[in-house]
């Protein structure tokens, strides 16, 4: 049974991808009309595709310019998110009161749907780039906050007691000890919260009407360009797909023990 | 010489809820120094937790710790702790991890110095070539050659061995004995080691504590051992009084095996269990939470 197919890891995904096109076409075909076969979404999409780049006016842009304005607010809220999760995760980690107190509160606030938090931002902050960020921020946060916690609870009983035993300061102890032996829990929590950000980003674009990828389908769906939508729902899988293995790689590097 | 570490009354009590249980009752030693002595007792009779009060990583329920004049309080760099488990921070290479300490140390010192001094204690212990790996990278044996040179290089008032080739093989634990050896007679320092090998105790001490068994653990019996230093294995298991020594103190753990299971029944509950084989015990055991 041995290397039968010695290019299992290119067929297998192929003939995934093979089903999933016959499904689609067959339902384009037959029950829904509305949706546009995969030949029709390939000639509709063309001209984004092959100039990705090109800016041929504000709602009518290359996808991948599209998906570089969704990345940018992304990673502004992202790393807002880990700006402010991961001091809170160490808080909660490290005191038994601090997570007595703040711990429902989370609980509560984590599974709250960015769709709740935006009209909230908008509220807040008037103005739809910085209330996507604050619904970016706030919905990303919680994975880093856990693990983060998690992280610094499960640091080695060894590990405290050699900075004890050496008396290292208390900031010592936290950057030469306690926040290295954390970085495996964070960088798990860094790689979920990234995922969310993604999520989040094409529903805070939809509401706010903000250029990117996730504007671009609201737009394209009002205007009844369907193949636009299969477009963007592909551009957004693959980018999560690409930053969660750029992710997994960073996550790799930083595996300590 | 005048006592260098003196241990008086040391007690040992943890609250559960069954009352309180005594681990170690008035336990009395003094060290002279330069002497290196072993504790040696059966697993669980509460020699670590006296290590662990000393090192003052375990609270100290009544009694005192005198070390140098001073009462000790708390932990601290002045006494050179070698764990069970190595205890190196695995992303810190072998030379930062002997580095964290020196610097803590020596900070009045140049970098240079500090280096040397890093580098020195390295070497000593034969890791010359590999000071740079991370603790990932070396085996057992070598990771516990960086926790002895990271003792020896704080330049400790004394050291404090909890059972340190306890997880070892004995063809590495026979290395790591005469790297122990050699550095302790180079840098004349006052040793308390706890151990349940007696050859190791032998081989090493100049007296052997006995334990008797927990609860309320104290001093059984002290033995002497004079052989003439420096030792070398073979001198010294060849040495007249080798088998007569080794006789007491393998009459004296029987003895307690016996005597300690039907009498500590019932208590014996109440004690933090032992491990039999430990994988990855070491600091943690000692405290009991």
């Amino acid at each position: 049974m041995k290397d039968k197919f010695k290019f299992d890891w290119l067929l297998l995904p192929l003939l995934g991808a093979a089903f999933v096109l016959i499904i689609w076409t067959a339902t384009s075909a037959t029950w829904a009309k509305g949706l546009p076969s995969p030949v029709k979404t390939w000639t509709g999409s063309k001209l984004y595709i092959e100039k990705p780049f090109e800016k041929r006016g504000e709602q009518d842009q290359g996808i991948l310019r599209f998906t570089w304005y969704s990345l940018q607010m992304v990673i502004k809220g992202y790393l807002i998110a880990l700006i402010v999760g991961t001091p809170i995760g160490f808080c909660l980690g490290l005191s038994k009161t601090f997570g007595k107190i703040f711990d429902p509160i989370i609980q509560i606030l984590r599974p709250v749907s960015p769709l709740a938090w935006l009209p909230l931002g908008l509220i807040l902050f008037q103005r739809p780039g910085p209330s996507a960020l604050f619904t970016i921020a706030l919905c990303a946060m919680w994975p880093t906050v856990l693990n983060t916690a998690v992280g610094v609870r499960a640091i080695p009983q060894d590990y405290l007691n050699v900075a004890k035993v050496l008396k290292l300061s208390r900031w010592k102890t936290l950057f030469k000890v306690m926040v290295p032996a954390t970085l495996p829990y964070m960088f798990t929590g860094f790689r979920l919260s990234l995922g969310i950000a993604w999520l989040v980003i094409v529903a805070a674009e939809m509401l706010t009407g903000s250029p990117g990828v996730g504007g671009f389908l609201w737009q394209e769906y009002n205007s009844l360009i369907y193949e636009h939508i299969i477009l963007c729902i592909l551009t957004i899988g693959i980018t999560g797909f690409i930053l969660d293995k750029l992710m997994g790689l960073m996550e790799k590097r930083f595996k300590t023990a | 010489m005048s006592d260098y570490l003196e241990i008086s009354n040391l007690t040992k009590t943890y609250e559960t809820p069954r009352g309180p249980a005594i681990i170690v009752k008035d336990f009395n030693l003094k060290i002279k120094k330069g002497e290196f002595v072993c504790l040696i007792g059966h697993s669980g009779c509460g020699k670590s937790t006296v290590l662990s009060m000393v090192a003052g990583l375990n609270e100290i329920t009544e009694g005192g710790i005198i070390l140098a004049g001073k009462e000790l309080v708390g932990p601290g760099p002045d006494r050179g702790i070698v764990f069970q488990s190595p205890c190196l921070l695995p992303w810190l290479s072998a030379f930062d991890n002997v580095m964290l300490g020196v610097n803590q140390v020596f900070y009045t010192a140049s970098k240079e110095e500090r280096h040397q001094i890093a580098e020195y204690y390295l070497s000593v212990v034969g890791l010359a070539d590999s000071m740079h790996k991370r603790p990932a990278q070396l085996s057992q044996g070598m990771r516990q050659r960086v926790g002895i040179a990271r003792a020896f290089a704080l330049s400790p008032k004394m050291l404090l061995l909890d059972e340190p080739f306890g997880m070892l093989d004995s063809l590495t634990r026979f290395e790591l004995q005469q790297v122990l050896i050699e550095l302790w007679r180079k840098d004349k320092k006052t040793a308390l080691m706890v151990t349940h090998d007696v050859d190791e105790a032998l081989f090493l001490s100049d007296r052997i504590v006995m334990m008797t068994n927990g609860p309320a653990a104290e001093v059984g019996d002290v033995l002497k051992v004079n052989f003439p230093r420096p030792r070398h294995r073979k001198e010294v298991m060849e040495h007249p009084d080798y088998y007569r020594l080794r006789e007491r103190l393998i009459g004296f753990l029987e003895e307690h095996a016996h005597k300690g299971k039907p009498s500590t029944e019932p208590s014996q509950k109440s004690l933090p269990p032992e491990k039999p084989a430990p994988k990855r015990i070491s600091a943690n055991q000692l405290l009991p939470h």
